[in-house]
């Protein structure tokens, strides 16, 4: 039963941050990959949310584990830093790798926050 | 901008993600973790999610070029699906703090190096 939830929820957060990347990256021309540091920062505050509140353990699974783990991504994250690094953009790749485990740090918190206020 | 989106390409990342996931949920369900300590299963995920998409990209661009289907499946869905930003950020928040950053730091730092690993090995094996 949690192995479904976890793949319902995947199913559904993985296509979702390749169309949230593709409309965020149509948007701007900048060097800085808004798009995955969008769905990494709105993952990050959705699951400190859900693990501030507590939820329970099946509604953990689907739009924890399930949703949010597949909606955000360490890998491409990865790929970009180096993209941008063998690119010549070094500061560019380390302003994106701080700033996104700082901004994702920060956002988990205020999804905390808000479960707690609720 | 119009949107337009592609049923296929969504499908294969759909399933990869599906694929990915599970992968995950299963190494983290086999390899448990006490909340204030180092989250070994998850680090483990991401670094080797790394590695792997580093190998990937330059296979396709060597051999599979043409290829639609295999980046959606493979890198944006299995890959995506299988690392994660948002449990390797939370997990920092209920872990002790001397093992929170050197969580935060061996997670970044290991991507890092992983994904430049395999890149790197793979741009060495394809060129012989």
């Amino acid at each position: 039963m949690t192995l479904l939830l976890v793949a319902l929820g995947a199913a559904v957060g993985a296509p979702l941050r390749y169309l949230t990347d593709r409309a965020v990256q149509a948007r701007h021309s900048s060097g800085f990959p808004w798009g995955t540091f969008t769905v990494n920062i709105a993952g990050s505050l959705l699951l400190g949310f859900l693990l501030g509140l507590p939820v329970a353990p099946w509604l953990a699974a689907l739009l924890g584990t399930g949703f949010c783990g597949a909606l955000t991504t360490y890998s491409t994250f990865s790929l970009e830093i180096l993209r941008l690094a063998r690119g010549g953009e070094r500061f560019l790749a380390a302003a994106y790798a701080i700033g996104s485990v700082l901004a994702g740090l920060g956002a988990a918190m205020v999804g905390v926050l808000i479960a707690q206020a609720v | 901008m119009r949107e337009d989106p592609d049923l296929p390409v969504l499908a294969a990342i759909s399933a990869g993600g599906v694929v990915g996931a599970l992968a995950r949920y299963g190494i983290s369900t086999a390899w448990p973790h006490d909340p204030p300590a180092f989250n070994w299963a998850i680090w483990t995920v991401n670094v080797t999610g790394c590695l792997l998409i580093g190998v990937l990209m330059v296979l396709i661009s060597r051999f599979w070029p043409e290829q639609r289907l295999i980046r959606p499946f493979w890198g944006v869905g299995v890959l995506g699906g299988y690392t994660t930003f948002s449990t390797a950020t939370v997990d920092v928040l209920h872990t002790a703090p001397a093992t929170a950053l050197l969580y935060l730091t061996a997670t970044l730092i290991g991507a890092i190096l992983a994904v430049w690993a395999g890149t790197v090995l793979a741009e060495a094996v394809v060129r012989r």
